[in-house]
């Protein structure tokens, strides 16, 4: 479970997380030509096929899986396909509703009607690598440049084979507003603290110091992860997200109670708070600072002018602050693609600076996993997310990327049953193990 | 009336007139099933019954069959044989779970039955009685029957119960920090029933929504049926001396028992397998009811058909129940 230790090399960039919209597009290409092509060049299995690391040999139709259903990620998807090289390959984009493309992967990922679908890095890349669904594309890693040891790490699964090409990522941060901290003279704290003086400082102005939302119960998993990897380290951070630490261990509950000392500073009601209503609270100065991925900045546009961030400071200086949740988005090739040679081709495209400069032009809200990326067009925040992620000792993927799914699942309910009422961490964590070994005996 | 019955009964009709003779009769009008009756036959029977196994009976015995397996639904090869393992989890790590949705199934019906169908039944009561603009009213009512479930959504979560930007909240004043009420995430217990399980408020929030939902089709059912009542059996009543809650409980209400049948058996439907505004509205803590657990088990990356199946073992056992004490009672009053 250690494999992912890392520092990510080069510019990434953060990913979006909400994704609305209801509709199955197909962007480009030809529905006939899928099945000439599928006789045509198929053979599917990648032992068949040697990959030279030459984009221009495969032809025939290749069809992309994408959750993309935002309008700037989607048109940065289409701009990353225009811009492939190879002209004899016809590329198909099928854009389905982020929430629906997620609860059906599995059955996407068996279909076999996409070659090559949009994923996400780490454990839940490598879930289904152990599985056998995915597509060993270790020879087009072979050819990949510019991708820092950190992205190989997080696109290596159990087998030591490579199963996911990153092309983007995002940070998540303490986000705050520019222009409040400049009226009231606050300044970015640099240990905890400072943090904490910052907060009652906040408070005494009548502002209440962090945003906190947690409606859908996902939001919140990222204090837990700061606060475990600033008490605990990132390895142990990891081992538990693995299933190789108990809950009830002195080490968690000590994150628990930090963080039951710092809820006094939140507001209060997080569990009916979408994180758009958090961001308009950060927006308006109701509340002062905001944990969460830069994506805050999507919230609105006054928002996005007005956003800044820094890291979560250390709490404890033998473990430092360097480790963050960075989640790494992506590409994953399914086990038997029908045109196992364009489907390479075109992964080996969205790991160079060419891809990922298209897709920016389209998104600028995402940094590039590629260090060859045009850096000059990013604005302040992609610039800061780059710099931080690159002087990360440690990168996470934030907590339901990097557990089973299930099991995520039931930590985020502990998590807001435990804001509720903190008085009851004790069984709710002991519950929380009961639940872990079982969910984790059904992966084993 | 059976099949065979009303088959026979056309054939009467279309051929001779009936003889004297019973058995002649019989041994003629079956011999006067054409090739192209017994083929319509055979298919009317046919179809439902081949629709019917493979829809309800097949999944229904595959899931019980599946809540023995811990399988992650991808491979034949990878399902695994647990015995009772699942059922004993059940009970043993995931209890909190399961009563909780029980309790909250059961929530919901006590609501539908003593809040929901009551005020449908008086809404519609009021309303035939050809008050100005009962149709304008009507549709109002009916609306949340046909909104799309993405609108509901929409409407209880960002318009109405928003902690800062909702209307409630406005309403009441409660919008400043700290004091907001937290419509959808505050689980403690209205009515509390043991220190781990109750009525929480957001659960009590997600029924006002259902209640909105299904006054309007309780309305819609009750006012057809009370259009069909004679106007006479009212007059009479009143000329008795009757007030109008005597005659609605000795009379109408009565009269009315087919449709009192028909909305008690869909309130206890929908409340065995209320999912939709729930899952709209995102599942905060605390509300979970049986199927949620089976689609958030069965559904999803990591999918664990046992568990989600062993659920759905506890959704059709609770479910039979109702059907049998359904049942008993409808068999029991054609005696």
């Amino acid at each position: 479970m250690t494999t992912r230790k890392t520092e990510i090399g080069g510019y990434p960039s953060p990913a979006e997380w909400a994704k609305d919209l209801n509709r199955r597009t197909v962007l480009k290409g030809g529905v006939a030509l899928a099945g000439l092509s599928a006789i045509g060049v198929s053979c599917g299995s990648d032992a068949a096929t040697e990959f030279t690391g030459a984009i221009g040999d495969a032809g025939g139709a290749l069809t992309i899986g994408s959750n993309a259903s935002d309008p700037a990620p989607q048109a940065g998807l289409a701009a990353v396909v225009g811009s492939f090289p190879n002209e004899n390959v016809e590329v198909t984009i099928n854009t389905l509703d982020h929430n629906t493309y997620q609860e059906n992967i599995n059955a996407i990922l068996q279909a076999g009607e996409d070659d090559v679908l949009a994923w996400f890095a780490g454990f839940r890349n490598k879930f289904f690598a152990d599985q056998g669904l995915l597509g060993d594309i270790s020879d087009v890693w072979d050819q990949v440049d510019g991708l820092g040891a950190g992205f190989l790490a997080a696109s290596t699964a159990t087998d030591g084979k490579q199963y996911f090409m990153p092309t983007s990522y995002y940070t998540w941060a303490v986000n705050y507003s520019k222009s409040l901290f400049a009226e009231k003279g606050y300044s970015e704290p640099s240990n905890v603290d400072e943090l904490l003086s910052l907060a009652d400082d906040m408070a005494s102005d009548g502002i209440t110091p962090f945003v906190f939302a947690n409606d859908g119960q996902w939001p919140i998993m990222g204090t837990f992860d700061v606060l475990n990897m600033r008490i605990n380290g990132y390895d142990f951070h990891i081992d538990l997200m693995g299933g190789n630490h108990e809950w009830t261990d002195e080490r968690v509950r000590n994150v628990f109670s930090t963080w039951e000392s710092l809820l006094p500073y939140h507001q209060t009601g997080a569990n009916g708070r979408t994180w758009q209503e958090g961001a308009a609270a950060l927006e308006t100065g109701e509340c002062g600072m905001y944990l969460l991925g830069t994506f805050a900045a999507s919230a609105s546009e006054a928002l996005a002018a007005d956003m800044d961030f820094f890291n979560f400071p250390e709490i404890d200086p033998a473990i430092g602050a360097g480790a963050l949740d960075a989640p790494i988005d992506g590409f994953q090739m399914i086990a038997e693609p029908k045109n196992a040679a364009a489907a390479k081709e075109l992964l080996l495209h969205m790991s160079t600076a060419t891809a990922q400069d298209a897709y920016l032009s389209e998104d600028p809200s995402v940094v590039a996993s590629n260090s060859g990326a045009n850096t000059s067009v990013y604005n302040d925040l992609q610039k800061k997310s780059a710099a931080l992620a690159s002087s990360a000792t440690g990168i996470s993927q934030f907590l339901d990327r990097d557990t089973i799914p299930d099991f995520a699942g039931e930590c985020g309910n502990m998590f807001a049953e435990f804001i509720e009422d903190p008085s009851k961490v004790d069984s709710l964590l002991s519950d929380l193990e009961e639940k872990k070994v079982a969910i984790f005996a059904d992966y084993s | 009336m059976s099949l065979d019955e009303s088959v026979t009964a056309t054939d009467h009709d279309v051929t001779t007139p009936v003889t004297s003779h019973e058995r002649e009769e019989g041994r003629r009008s079956h011999s006067l099933l054409t090739g192209s009756d017994r083929r319509t036959l055979t298919l009317m029977t046919a179809v439902p019954s081949f629709l019917h196994i493979a829809l309800v009976w097949i999944p229904a015995i595959g899931t019980f069959i599946l809540s023995f397996t811990n399988w992650n639904g991808v491979r034949w090869s990878s399902l695994k044989w647990v015995g009772f393992r699942n059922y004993e989890q059940l009970f043993t790590v995931f209890e909190k779970d399961l009563y909780e949705s029980l309790f909250n199934n059961l929530w919901v019906m006590v609501a539908l039955f003593f809040l929901g169908t009551p005020l449908g039944m008086l809404i519609a009561y009021i309303l035939d009685r050809n008050l100005k603009g009962s149709a304008i009213y009507q549709s109002i009512f009916y609306t949340p029957v046909v909104l799309s479930l993405a609108v509901v959504g929409f409407i209880w979560r960002s318009v109405i119960y928003s902690p800062g930007q909702g209307i409630l909240n406005s309403v009441l004043g409660r919008t400043e920090p700290g004091n907001q009420i937290d419509w959808l995430g505050n689980p403690d217990f209205l009515i509390p029933i043991t220190s781990e399980y109750g009525l929480s408020k957001n659960f009590m929030a997600l029924i006002a929504a259902m209640i909105w939902v299904h006054v309007g089709y309780v309305m819609v059912l009750y006012l057809a049926g009370l259009k069909s009542v004679d106007p006479n059996l009212r007059e009479a009543a009143a000329i008795d001396g009757a007030n109008e809650w005597q005659v609605f409980r000795q009379v109408i209400f009565p009269a009315m028992k087919p449709v009192n049948i028909v909305i008690m058996v869909i309130t206890v439907i929908t409340s065995l397998r209320v999912f939709d505004i729930i899952d709209v509205l995102n599942n905060p803590i605390g509300t979970d009811v049986l199927s949620i657990l089976v689609t958030d088990n069965i559904l999803g990356e990591s999918g664990n058909v046992g568990r989600g199946s062993a659920y759905g073992v506890m959704l059709l056992l609770v479910c039979f129940g109702f059907a049998i004490i359904y049942l008993r009672n409808a068999f029991g009053e054609e005696d």
